[in-house]
């Protein structure tokens, strides 16, 4: 997958084995440019895609003269990759924008994550602060990865403080380009689900 | 095929669609995957041909979304003309955590893990 084709060329439809019956999900969310579309192509199979998620929501209770409901659409793109797991299972990671105003889109996308990874780069560590509080109030796992740019030499340490986070929310540093390093990324997610699951047996 | 509907008109997606903004299968997730059960025919919408011949094997309704160039909105309304017409069936994700069960299956973790570890 290290061909870089300057032309958008159709890309080729890669089926998954027909026994595969079972997808799970992956959320990536962060700031614009942090660098989930390189996290989620460090590891995917297909070359990530893009599509887009559109809602039309009610207006926010004003109603105009003539009564008519003021209804506004907002559309946002999101990209994918996926993981072939085995003969049935097939894992998808979706890469979104996590600001605020996209979050109502983004639920319903969501829905059903086994977890979330926060990207975060400590040049916009304020784009993180609404996905995080978004993720504690649903519960749903979520590690923080710092992608590093190498633009600092920011602890990791000052990295949790500055974003208030949770002590037993894991915290690690990673390059979004390196497939290694993106592959440990999500099997820190996992490991800490699986975490929070042996706790929750308890 | 994969002209970008970001160069399509509103009305362009509304002929798709024949007009209708909802009307879709709700239970339709992101990730639910797709498979035809029948080969397109020549009097059939362009749209509905092309979902029939990208789910030869399965696929994501999201994945499904992004071959066809429209937004997920559109392919779920499209998804489900096929569904009700039995010319594709739809494999829904199982296990997924839910509010009152946030936490996937350990089983399901296991195996998210080794296949992580083998990438």
């Amino acid at each position: 997958m290290h061909s870089t084709t300057s032309e958008p060329t159709a890309d080729p439809v890669r089926s998954l084995p027909s026994t595969v019956d079972q997808a799970l999900k992956i959320a990536v969310v962060g700031g614009f440019g942090v660098g989930k579309t390189t996290l989620v192509r460090s590891v995917s199979e297909i070359r990530p895609l893009n599509t887009e998620e559109t809602m039309t929501r009610a207006g926010d209770g004003i109603d105009d003269l003539n009564g008519v409901e003021d209804k506004h659409t907002t559309t946002v793109a999101f990209d994918f990759g996926r993981i072939t797991l085995d003969a049935t299972s097939v894992l998808y990671l979706f890469g979104a924008p996590g600001q605020q105003r996209f979050w109502f889109l983004w639920d319903r996308l969501f829905s059903g994550a086994l977890g979330a990874v926060v990207l975060v780069d400590t040049r916009r560590l304020g784009d993180s602060f609404y996905a995080i509080d978004h993720l504690e109030a649903q519960r749903t796992p979520f590690v923080v990865a710092h992608n590093d740019f190498g633009e600092g030499d920011h602890g990791l340490e000052d990295i949790r403080a500055a974003l208030d986070l949770d002590p037993a929310v894991p915290l690690l540093r990673c390059d979004a380009r390196d497939r290694t390093s993106a592959k440990g990324v999500l099997i820190a997610l996992i490991e800490h689900v699986r975490s929070l699951v042996a706790e929750a047996a308890r | 095929m994969t002209r970008s509907h970001r160069h399509e008109t509103p009305d362009r997606l509304y002929v798709i669609t024949s007009g209708r903004s909802d009307g879709a299968d709700e239970s339709l997730d992101a990730v639910t995957l797709i498979v035809a059960e029948s080969e397109p025919t020549p009097d059939m919408q362009s749209e509905h041909a092309a979902i029939l011949r990208t789910c030869r094997g399965p696929m994501a309704v999201v994945e499904v979304s992004a071959h066809l160039g429209l937004p997920l909105t559109v392919t779920r309304i499209l998804l489900t003309d096929l569904l009700d017409t039995g010319r594709i069936t739809a494999r829904h994700p199982r296990t997924a955590p839910s509010p009152a069960h946030p936490l996937a299956s350990p089983d399901v973790l296991e195996k998210v893990l080794v296949a992580l570890h083998n990438l």
